[in-house]
Parts: structure tokens; C-alpha cells; sequence
């Protein structure tokens, strides 16, 4: 395993150093010191960490190399010292942080979102509660014409067929902020399958990655999958509303993901430990989903270290119009300043 | 004259010493290398193996929250998939292999000998979206309808065909295995069949046989252990494929006699999980998957080699 993530690293190394020396030979001289961060975890993240480090390496010759290899990979990483951040769905508890000397913070959002393929239903006009949803995942409902469905559907015409229903097959991020929510609003989930990366599913399909939970939703008539916000606008997908903790019915949209950050009690947060699912507010939407990036507290190197919190404070300050446009949601503002004292109080 | 050839013999004795020491290095290599593997994954499963004892075998749990594991799913999995498959890819096989050898049109061999070659060469994630995106939605619509509507209430094999047709499960990733074995298993009996000695076939063709009576008695019984050989190449592949069954096989650890419904098999639970196995016993457990599927193929190739003795004895018993 080790041997594994060294020579992971040997690797990423290896990318970054090539990648500066084009870099220098492109003429980008006039940059100070040009140095290489390098990062790893969460899937999710990637594409609007690539996009921001393009950016961020054209206007400073700091090159970002971060290898998508999972949250707990990533953790694993940052924990052995072999890249200055790591990056997870799941948020490590303030604890376990303090044991391994690291430090955390939110950097960006995005939201999980229930989809649906049955024929003659539109996106957004399923309805589906918490207890609901977790009772399909559990196997206790089967059929999509079934009372429980049916009572909060006044007027949609559920058909007489048994429901598919689709989740992740690899542990991720995704089904973890997915769990965590199912066993905020079900006790029976709760004590059931529980909460986690990968847990044991009651019943269903097993997909690999988004892609694959989308590909059989599509494939498959009468299925139910959750997925990231983003494929469900990529790929034109059916999401249900689902209703939120104060009571209301919410579609999927920056302006209900923000509607829950905000509604977030960051403020009493010890290290950001905060899973933002079934959160307050009239409009929140109730499967918010929160990347964290882990640091050392008392870094090794620090010039690489400092280089990497510019590059997440140019993220924060001004990458966030480039996160909307690849359908992430930028934090609240409030909340980046919480994040700037924070970083600046806990991380030498 | 003389002198150089009594220094050829030594030389050559040199030679073929240095020679048979490589050869025999390459070999032990192999063998060492096997071991190594073994060895490297018991030991990294030792403390699955320690935590569950055999109930990791017997085991259908498989709950990274509560931390219990079992292999029975995947077990099953991987052994039906792949020995579906040999049924599906083995006549297949034989028939191609027969047709180019005896029955096609010399100039019709060798664009179907290479084009059998090449599908050998197709990436088998290719096949895996092959069989989500183009063969998953047919055999939902087409076939396993037809399957659970017919076979399902069927006595004995019922039990086989029910379940709803999602078009994933162990029928439809069974049948994408056979398709991605058919060249291993096409190839080598075409190359053996071809080396059947003419005289034998016209020897039979002399006494009046007909092409099926040359193929029973003479072909097949001719290279029947090259065959066999053949058949567990192509199972050794079946058994060890990945990415092409985790498109199709559902991923799920369910245990079910149903061929349409989800499974589960050890290398594609491997792939999917091991990213993020977060906890020593979650990595431990499928380092653990992976040393028995070692021993799941052990066992198989085991199995081959006591039939071809067998065979071997019977042919002798008879003839």
C-alpha cells in the first residue's frame, strides 16, 4: 500500500517537474521561483481544481499537480506527508486532526441530487421525502405506484412498475454525503445500512462512479440513482424535489445549495467538521455537499505550503465565477472570511 | 579439419550449458514470482483472514460501516460468470476454428483468422461499454422478458430466470465474457487443428467418412488436450476480467440464484473499492478477495489437469 502511494507520488512529482520546466521554457521567466504544489483526493473536486490551477499557473507559474485518487486516498496521503494538501468529501473529525498535526477547510460546494427514469415523468416533478427516499434505497417500497409515493404526487401518474434502484459500487464522497442524509431523516436507515463511503445496500444496481450510476439510471426504465448536480445538467437527467427540513419541497440549483450553506452553522464548527445534509433555512436544499482541503498544521515545507494557501486563497478570492460556470456553487462570503482567519490562526 | 571439430562439441557444450541455465532462470522466475504474489497477498490479508477465520469464505456479509466482511458473493460470482462464459465461447470457439481450418475458402482464412486476432486486441473497458451502453438495453428489452416470461416458472431451472429484465446482471455479463474470450479460445484450436497430420483426415476421408465423422473421430480426439488447454486460457481470462464485468454485472453483494439479477465478482470488487477502503480491516479484506482468486484459479486449473488425466487413462482403457 505504502509502496503504492510512493510511487504515486515519485509520479506526481515527476509530472510537476516537467510540467514547470515547459513552463520555463515558454519564456514565463519573469515569475519569481516558480514552485510545484501538489495535491490529491476527492474525485469530485477535480475538475474545478484543474481549471482554477490552469488559471492560477498562467497568472503566477505556480503549477498545481493534484491527482484525483479519492477522498480517503487523499487523506491517506496528506496523513504520510507525500503532497501539501489533500482533498476529501468527507470531513475528518476534529480529533483525528488534531492527532495527525492537519487542519481543515470547506472550498467549495455542490449537491447531491436524487434521478429518476420513468416514462412520462419530467425532471423536477417527483416528489420525494426523506423517510420516502430511504425507504425505496431499503427495499421497503417496491413499486413506483405505491401509497407512501403516491400521497405527496397528488396528480402524477406513477406507474404500475417495480422500482430499479441504482447506487454507487465504489466507496466515494458522493455516497457519503447521500447515507449521511438518509440517516438524518430515518432512524431506520440510521440503524440499518448507516452512513459512509461505501455501505452495505440493501438492494439494487451497483454503478461504478457518476457516470456509471448515470448510465444505468438512463439505461434502465423505472430507476432511481443519485448523483452529482453536475451530471444531472450534463446529461439532461430527471431529478426529483425533495423536501427540506423546514417542511418545503426544493429542485436542485446553486441558489438552493447556497440557501443551505448559508443556513449552515459554520460559526460553531470546530475545524469546519460540519456534513451540511437536511440543513435549515425555507429554501436549503437538504443533500449539500462540502469539499475539504487538508493541510499539516506545522508543515514540513513551508514555502510549499504557503504557496498552496495563495493558490486556495486566489481560489476563494477570485476563482469562484470559474467554479459557477462548471456548475460547483461558491462558498457564502461570510464564510470565506471564517476560512481566512481560520488558515491564518491554525496553519504556520 | 580435424581440430575444429573437436573444439565444436565443446564450444557448443559451453553454450548449451549457458543456455539451459537461462532458460531454466526464466522459468524458476516465474515460479518465484507466483509464489512471491501468494505470499505477498496472504500477507496482506492476514488480518481479514485472522478477524473472520473461515466465515470470511462462508461469509455473504459484506458491510464497510459495520465492518464485517465475506467473500461468498464475489466467490460465486466469479465462478459463475466465467464458467457461463466457457459454455457460451467453447462451441463458438470450436465451430470458428473448424470453419477456417476445414471449411472455408483458403482465400476467405485469413481475413477471419485476423479478424478473430484483433477482437483479441479490443481493450476490454471497450467491451464493458459495449455491453452497458448497446447490449444492456437489449437484452432488458429483447431477451430476459422472454426469459422470466418462459423459463421463470419452468420447475428446477425456474429459479434461474426470474427477477426483473434490467438488462444487468449475471446472464448479460456472462455472455460479454464469452464474446471476450471466443479469440483465446478460437485462436489456439484453429492453430492446433491445422496440425493435424493430412494423411490421418485422408486416411478417413479413404474410408468414406463424412466431415462430421472426421471432425468426432479424428480432429477433436486428435487435440483434445490442446483444446482443453485452450478452454482454461480462455477461463484464466474470464476469471481474472475486470472492467468489462463491472460495466454489466450490477456490482452488487447479493446472493441470488437468478441469473438476471445483479452480482458481484472479486476482481470487480476489488476495482470499485479499493480506492477507498479507508479502514486496515476494509483493505485487508479484499487483499484477502484477491489471494482467493488465486486459489479459486489453483483449484479450476487443478480440476483441468485431473480430467485430462482421466481422459487420458480412459482413452487408454478403451482403445
Amino acid at each position: 500500500m505504502k509502496a503504492t502511494f510512493l510511487a504515486l507520488a515519485g509520479a506526481a512529482l515527476l509530472t510537476a517537474a516537467c510540467s514547470s520546466k515547459s513552463d520555463n521554457s515558454n519564456g514565463n521567466g519573469t515569475s519569481p521561483a516558480t514552485a510545484q504544489i501538489t495535491g490529491a483526493g476527492s474525485t469530485f473536486v477535480y475538475p474545478v481544481l484543474a481549471a482554477w490551477s490552469a488559471d492560477y499557473a498562467r497568472q503566477t507559474g505556480t503549477a498545481i499537480n493534484y491527482q484525483s485518487i479519492g477522498s480517503g486516498a487523499g487523506v491517506s496521503q496528506i496523513k504520510a506527508g507525500t503532497v501539501d494538501f489533500g482533498a476529501t468529501d468527507q470531513p475528518l473529525d476534529p480529533k483525528e486532526l488534531a492527532d495527525s498535526g492537519l487542519a481543515q477547510f470547506p472550498i467549495v460546494i455542490g449537491g447531491v441530487v436524487p434521478v429518476v427514469n420513468i416514462p412520462g415523468i419530467d425532471a423536477g416533478k417527483l416528489k420525494l421525502t426523506g423517510t420516502v427516499l430511504a425507504d425505496i434505497y431499503a427495499g421497503k417500497i417496491k413499486q413506483w405506484n405505491d401509497p407512501a409515493i403516491g400521497t405527496i404526487n397528488a396528480g402524477v401518474a406513477l406507474p404500475n412498475a417495480a422500482i430499479t434502484v441504482v447506487h454507487r459500487s465504489d466507496g466515494s464522497g458522493t455516497s457519503f454525503n447521500f447515507t449521511h442524509y438518509l440517516s438524518q431523516v430515518s432512524p431506520s436507515w440510521k440503524s440499518g445500512p448507516g452512513e459512509g463511503k461505501s455501505v452495505n445496500w440493501p438492494t439494487g444496481v451497483g454503478g461504478k462512479g457518476n457516470e456509471g450510476v448515470a448510465g444505468y439510471v438512463k439505461q434502465i426504465p423505472n430507476s432511481i440513482g443519485y448523483v452529482e448536480y453536475a451530471y444531472v445538467l450534463q446529461n439532461h437527467m430527471a431529478f426529483a424535489q425533495l423536501q427540506n427540513a423546514a417542511g418545503n419541497f426544493v429542485a436542485p440549483s446553486a441558489a438552493t445549495f447556497q440557501a443551505a450553506a448559508a443556513g449552515a452553522d459554520w460559526k460553531n464548527a470546530k475545524d469546519f467538521f460540519l456534513v451540511m445534509t437536511n440543513a435549515a433555512g425555507a429554501n436549503a436544499y437538504p443533500i449539500t455537499a462540502t469539499t475539504f482541503i487538508v493541510m499539516h498544521r506545522q508543515p514540513k515545507d513551508k514555502a510549499r505550503s504557503d504557496a498552496a494557501l495563495n493558490f486556495f486563497r486566489w481560489a476563494l478570492e477570485k476563482g469562484q465565477p470559474q467554479a459557477q460556470k462548471l456548475d460547483y456553487v461558491p462558498l457564502p462570503a461570510d464564510l470565506v472570511g471564517q476560512i481566512e482567519s481560520y488558515v491564518g490562526a491554525s496553519i504556520q | 579439419m580435424t581440430a575444429p571439430l573437436t573444439a565444436a562439441p565443446r564450444n557448443g557444450a559451453g553454450g548449451d550449458r549457458a543456455f539451459a541455465s537461462i532458460t531454466a532462470g526464466a522459468a524458476w522466475f516465474v515460479l518465484i514470482l507466483l509464489g512471491a504474489a501468494a505470499a505477498s497477498m496472504a500477507w496482506g490479508g492476514r488480518l481479514a483472514f485472522e478477524t473472520f477465520g473461515w466465515g470470511f469464505i462462508t461469509s455473504r456479509d459484506w458491510d464497510p460501516v459495520a465492518g464485517r466482511f465475506g467473500a461468498l458473493v464475489p466467490i460465486y460470482g466469479t465462478i459463475v460468470t466465467s464458467l457461463l462464459a466457457l459454455v457460451i465461447a467453447v462451441p463458438v470457439s470450436i465451430g470458428i476454428a473448424l470453419f477456417l481450418t476445414d471449411i472455408a475458402p483458403r482465400w476467405l482464412r485469413g481475413p477471419i483468422g485476423m479478424a478473430i486476432e484483433l477482437l483479441a486486441a479490443i481493450p476490454s473497458i471497450i467491451y464493458g461499454m459495449w455491453g452497458l451502453f448497446v447490449f444492456a438495453p437489449f437484452m432488458a428489452a429483447h431477451v430476459e422478458p422472454w426469459l422470466s416470461d418462459h423459463l421463470g416458472t419452468a420447475p428446477l431451472i425456474g429459479a434461474m430466470f426470474v427477477g426483473p429484465p434490467i438488462g444487468i446482471g449475471l446472464l448479460t455479463a456472462s455472455i460479454v465474457l464469452g464474446i471476450m474470450i471466443i479469440p483465446f479460445i478460437a485462436t489456439v484450436s484453429r492453430d492446433v487443428f491445422s496440425a493435424v497430420p493430412p494423411q490421418l483426415k485422408e486416411a478417413a476421408v479413404a474410408l468414406g467418412s463424412t466431415r462430421w465423422e472426421i471432425l468426432s473421430r479424428v480432429t477433436l480426439p486428435y487435440t483434445r488436450s490442446a483444446i482443453v488447454g485452450a478452454m482454461f486460457l480462455g477461463l484464466g481470462r474470464a476469471l481474472g476480467e475486470t472492467m468489462a464485468v463491472t460495466f454489466v454485472l450490477g456490482n452488487a453483494h447479493d446472493l441470488s440464484l437468478s441469473l438476471l439479477m445483479p452480482s458481484n465478482s472479486i476482481a470487480a470488487a476489488i476495482a470499485n473499492e479499493f480506492t477507498e477502503a479507508d479502514t486496515e480491516l476494509y483493505r485487508s479484506s479484499l487483499i484477502a478477495l484477491a489471494f482467493l482468486l488465486f486459489v479459486v484459479t489453483f483449484i479450476v486449473l487443478t480440476i483441468a489437469r485431473l480430467m485430462l488425466m482421466r481422459i487420458g487413462r480412459n482413452q487408454g482403457r478403451t482403445h
